[in-house]
């Protein structure tokens, strides 16, 4: 069954909103200046809600769904959270309040700040960055003008792991850096040797993600560190594991300069499909004149024993500027607030240690009915081939939809490129045991099925809203918008 | 404690099953000169502390539920049906992740599909994109996507000066590390002079409308001069004016962005708000971030998928058109529950409403001695008054009657020292009118 | 004859393009292997007539569903024609690599250049040592 487009639904003249009479006298309106047509459907109140309420249903969410989705740690999202951010005194603030008269809302990013760095041993954190990638742009032009200011022109590159998320090499060619790829060892960890020979004046700095994509606590990061600072170069951390590391170790202690928080992973803010995120990023001494601004300091200290001090907005000295308007995705740092002040710090250690329990707990399950590379204690996630001795028709992305008859959401397919048919699972802490056994059993009757039956998992899946969806039609005959034609510009 | 759901008998038998004996067991791997460090962190709360201290927080800020709001500059105080926030708060929706997963993600999917197809409506362009973080990057956005376009051949990208001054800053740090000039946007330079810096060196051409001081500039006839030099036309524009005035597509643009938060979505101190970005056709597989396109499944029914994927990250890696990884997903289905509720007769209405009481206001301040309304073009809600005595001190004077004033123009523009920027829309009553003009009058010379 | 068609008349490169040589202009495409590895190509992004482009530089890229790769010109030259028809009909690449699936012509620039490509065997291997 599919859902007609709410275009299909329209019929002129309907409304769906009520609004005022207009209380003041009209004005004339200039009338070479407005256009003659608006394309928007009509529709009423319950259609509006009855539609995308049946859309609703055409997803999975964490709400109904397990959803082990490996480097998007997809954790329960605590609705108390919904509810605060939505509180008037956040929700109808005006972004450009005088300081004054927010002095409730710069409280809280002050005091998120403080708590993020405290978490990740960096001296200050920018709040600023929409998103995890977002974050990656920020750390890189810090590095570059870090270097810059020096009179360190030559750097022109910055090293990356070939295990590294896609972000990372894009976002070092967004901020003018040559990205270049480090193979990686036999355990999956960057190759020693291969780094120690990149290494050299010309080296602006590496990003790498800790623990790594293959979901593995690097042993050596301390030799790789020490190997990139020794050139001269700077260390960039990718924090989208950050949910193994919580209580566990400081990135900033190990002696990375840099790396971006995702709100939207460790601090539970939910994912809405894609977005809104938050990328805060955390910088050691080295690097904090350059964090991207405004961030919020105190600049009043208070006047008596229990008042509270005056926060305000200061640019940082060397900043790289303005990553975004106004004070990044507030209504996100509102619910990581929220998130930390539920669990306090030893409950952040708890989760650290609950979520690398539970995919420790899936890895011993089912390595003996799938190959997992790289077979040791993991982190909060593993990655595992989804591909069968003798079964050559079977790929991971046929694993992958036939969980979905079982009421499971894919693990990621497909990354980290460095294994064949990879799938990475990271079930995250908020996961019950029954939750996991079932998901286990699944794999293993999965692993069954490809022996068996093959097809069953080629054709899969069977339970869905629709089933495999034609991609290569859909690239080649560009359907974007449903719109009627447009009328064609003026100036055409 | 928090949302942690094992029993000790749960996590003892997994801790077995993993074959170690205690949590700690697990970060072996971890150096341990710096395993398991101190952390100076707060005690945890229970739910209902939670919420008190952040219901004290939250009251701690003058806002538009307690205060009469006069300012906008890029961030408006409209109505939002109560089913916009019924919506995006359904766990399917709220819950989910980027639409990776075709079959499981339908709802998503064709959710931002008639997101796509209602901005593609109210721009007049062919191709939206599944949206940005917000109005500033999606600018920096484009930016990227007209050097592309001319194959970085060109380096000049120039900017009026009355685009969002936040949305300028936003271009220069995305683009600092790139070979490429940011003009026009130094002084007072109009579009015609803005036009006499079009060259054979220019990628793109960008102007706001209605501008940064809320004024809609007569674009026609703009665009076929920034297209005799083959650059790009770009025009950031507010979406709640488009259901009055021209669109984009028609005025001749290539590329339409801007900021979403209009249509739907809270004041929310800037964020999280929604980028929204559109182009041409021919254009399509230079933009950047992701779009759904319409497709079928394997029975031949109607679906929805992610496509143009090999533009990607994940894919193109170092070669992607940007780095980009999400969208605004929830606020770009906030924007698609308003369109869709507010429809074609609603939005022209909203758009009246902000016209007329904007107008009215602006009349009865011309009343005022010593208070003058900017009126050398037609606005649309918001526009620019010179005051009797520098803005700082009429917004404290208003503040203590509970109005909060309008925008304080001195802070970005050296010429206009004493301008305020002043913002109504359809949630200002003609009584907040009238007494946000008494307010003033009292400050009379 | 290996798994993948490598005729004889052309010279490969190492990034699985072909060149046929007619005078002082040529043909460029990419190998069959190329296609196979690709899948269902989608779009292929063409330079214009008269571009000009060294010995190994990037005219251009090639998009399947999931995967992309950038065109390299075997030697230097001038793009004289560019394959119109890709642009409705990528596909074609998949059909017919060497024929129909062409994709740019070039005047070269300087013919010694073509003395650095690998003739038909020792391109058949290198598809063999890739599999």
């Amino acid at each position: 069954m599919t859902e007609p487009l709410i275009y299909e639904i329209s019929a002129s003249g309907r409304i769906g909103v009520n609004l005022p009479q207009c209380d003041v006298p009209e004005s004339e309106l200039p009338s070479e200046l407005m256009r003659d047509e608006l394309a928007l459907p009509e529709v009423s109140e319950l259609q509006v809600v009855r539609h995308f309420t049946r859309l609703s249903q055409r997803n999975f969410g964490i709400d109904t769904t397990f959803y082990p989705l490996g480097s998007c740690t997809m954790k329960y999202n605590p609705r108390l959270n919904e509810d605060v951010a939505r509180y008037d005194g956040f929700a109808k603030l005006h972004p450009l309040t005088d300081e004054a008269g927010a002095q409730g809302a710069l409280a809280l990013m002050y005091q998120l700040q403080t708590w993020l760095a405290e978490l990740s041993g960096f001296s200050r954190v920018s709040l600023m960055p929409a998103a995890g990638a977002h974050g990656e742009l920020a750390g890189i032009l810090m590095i570059r003008k870090y270097h810059a200011d020096r009179g360190d022109t030559k750097r022109t590159k910055i090293l990356v792991p070939n295990s590294a998320h896609g972000t990372n090499p894009a976002t070092v060619t967004m901020a003018g850096f040559e990205a270049v790829e480090l193979p990686s060892d036999e355990n999956g960890d960057v190759d020693l040797e291969a780094l120690r020979a990149a290494c050299d004046d010309t080296v602006a700095g590496m990003m790498i993600t800790v623990p790594s994509t293959l979901g593995v606590f690097e042993d050596q990061i301390l030799e790789v560190i020490e190997a990139v600072h020794a050139c001269g170069g700077l260390m960039y951390m990718d924090g989208a594991n950050m949910n193994a590391l919580m209580g566990i170790v400081k990135p900033g202690e190990l002696g990375f300069d840099v790396m971006h928080y995702n709100l939207h992973k460790t601090f539970s803010t939910p994912h809405g499909g894609g977005g809104p995120g938050s990328g805060a990023v955390g910088v050691n001494e080295k690097l904090l004149p350059y964090l991207p601004g405004p961030i919020v300091d105190i600049v009043e200290a208070p006047q008596a024993e229990e008042a509270a001090p005056l926060y305000g907005w200061v640019m940082p000295e060397k900043s790289i500027g303005r990553v975004k308007a106004f004070h990044g995705n507030f209504g996100m740092h509102i619910r990581a607030y929220a998130y930390i002040r539920a669990y306090g710090g030893e409950g952040l250690k708890a989760v650290s240690e609950h979520a690398v329990l539970n995919a420790n707990y899936i890895r011993v399950k089912l390595h003996e009915a799938y190959h997992v590379p790289y077979d040791r204690i993991c982190a909060h996630e593993f990655v595992l081939e989804g591909r069968f001795k003798g079964v050559d028709e079977v790929h991971a992305l046929d694993i992958s939809k036939r969980l979905i008859d079982y009421g499971f959401h894919p693990p990621t397919n497909y990354f980290p490129l460095i294994v064949h048919e990879a799938l990475m699972i990271e079930p995250t802490e908020t996961e019950d045991k029954v939750t996991l056994d079932a998901f286990i059993d699944a794999m293993l009757h999965i692993a069954k099925e490809a022996h068996e039956n093959p097809e069953l998992l080629r054709s899969a899946p069977h339970e869905a809203p629709v089933s495999r969806v034609d991609e290569v039609r859909a690239a080649k005959q560009l359907v974007l918008c449903c719109q009627p034609a447009l009328p064609q510009a003026e100036t055409d | 404690m928090g949302y942690l759901p094992h029993t000790d008998a749960e996590r003892e038998e997994m801790l077995s099953a993993i074959g170690v004996k205690s949590m700690a067991d697990l970060f072996e791997a971890v150096p341990a000169s710096h395993r398991f460090p101190s952390l100076n962190m707060p005690e945890p709360l229970s739910e209902m502390e939670v919420a008190a201290e952040l219901q004290a927080l939250s009251e701690a800020n003058e806002h538009a539920g307690d205060f009469a709001l006069f300012r906008g500059a890029g961030a408006y105080h409209h109505f939002v049906p109560s089913i916009v926030n019924h919506i995006i708060q359904r766990g399917e929706f709220l819950t989910a992740y980027t639409p990776y997963q075709p079959e499981v993600s339908q709802g998503t999917l064709q959710a931002i599909f008639e997101y796509q197809s209602m901005m593609c409506a109210l721009l007049g362009l062919d191709a939206a994109n599944a949206s940005h973080y917000d109005g500033a990057t999606s600018l920096a956005e484009a930016v990227t996507m007209a050097l592309s376009v001319t194959k970085g051949k060109r380096k000049k990208i120039i900017l009026s000066h009355a685009i969002h001054p936040q949305y300028r800053e936003v271009v220069r740090t995305y683009h600092q590390g790139r070979d490429v000039r940011i003009v026009g946007d130094g002084g007072r330079a109009d579009i015609a002079d803005l036009v006499d810096m079009l060259d054979e060196n220019t990628a793109m051409l960008a102007v706001q409308y209605p501008n940064f001081f809320g004024q809609i500039d007569d674009l026609r006839g703009l665009a076929e001069k920034v297209h005799a030099v083959g650059a790009l036309f770009v025009i950031v524009t507010n979406p709640m004016a488009l259901g009055l005035f021209k669109s984009p597509g028609e005025l001749g643009a290539d590329i339409a962005v801007g900021e979403g938060q209009p249509l739907g979505i809270s004041l929310g101190f800037g964020g999280p708000y929604l980028g929204f970005f559109a182009t041409r056709q021919k254009y399509v597989r230079k933009i950047a971030g992701r779009i759904i396109g319409e497709t079928v499944d394997a029975d031949g029914h109607r679906a929805f998928v992610m496509t143009l994927r090999p533009r990607e990250q994940d894919i193109r890696r170092d070669k992607a058109t940007s780095n980009i990884c999400t969208n605004q997903g929830l606020m770009a289905l906030a924007a698609a529950v308003y369109l869709s509720a507010m429809g074609k007769n609603g939005l022209r209405k909203v758009a009246e409403l902000n016209y007329h009481k904007a107008h009215y206001t602006a009349d009865e301040i011309d009343k005022l001695n010593g208070f003058e309304v900017v009126r050398d073009k037609p606005f649309f809600n918001e526009f620019i008054v010179r005051c009797p005595v520098p803005v700082e001190q009429v917004n404290a004077h208003l503040i203590e009657q509970g109005i909060i004033g309008g925008y304080d123009l001195g802070q970005d523009y050296a010429h206009l020292q004493d301008h305020m920027l002043v913002c109504v829309t359809e949630t200002n009553s003609r009584a907040e009118i009238d007494a946000f003009v008494s307010a003033l009058a009292e400050l009379q010379k | 004859m290996g798994k993948w068609k490598t005729p004889d008349d052309l010279k490969y490169t190492e990034s699985d393009e072909w060149i046929r040589v007619e005078g002082d202009t040529a043909t460029i495409g990419i190998t069959d292997y190329a296609q196979t590895q690709l899948n269902d190509i989608v779009y292929v992004e063409l330079p214009d007539v008269g571009d000009t482009f060294d010995k190994d530089g990037v005219f251009g890229s090639i998009e399947s569903v999931k995967a992309a790769a950038d065109l390299h010109l075997p030697v230097g030259g001038e793009v004289v024609a560019v394959n119109d028809g890709l642009e409705d009909d990528p596909e074609v690449i998949n059909a017919d690599p060497y024929g129909n699936g062409w994709i740019i012509k070039i005047k070269i620039a300087d013919a010694s250049e073509l003395d650095s490509l690998m003739d038909a065997a020792a391109y058949a291997k290198l598809c063999e040592e890739r599999d």
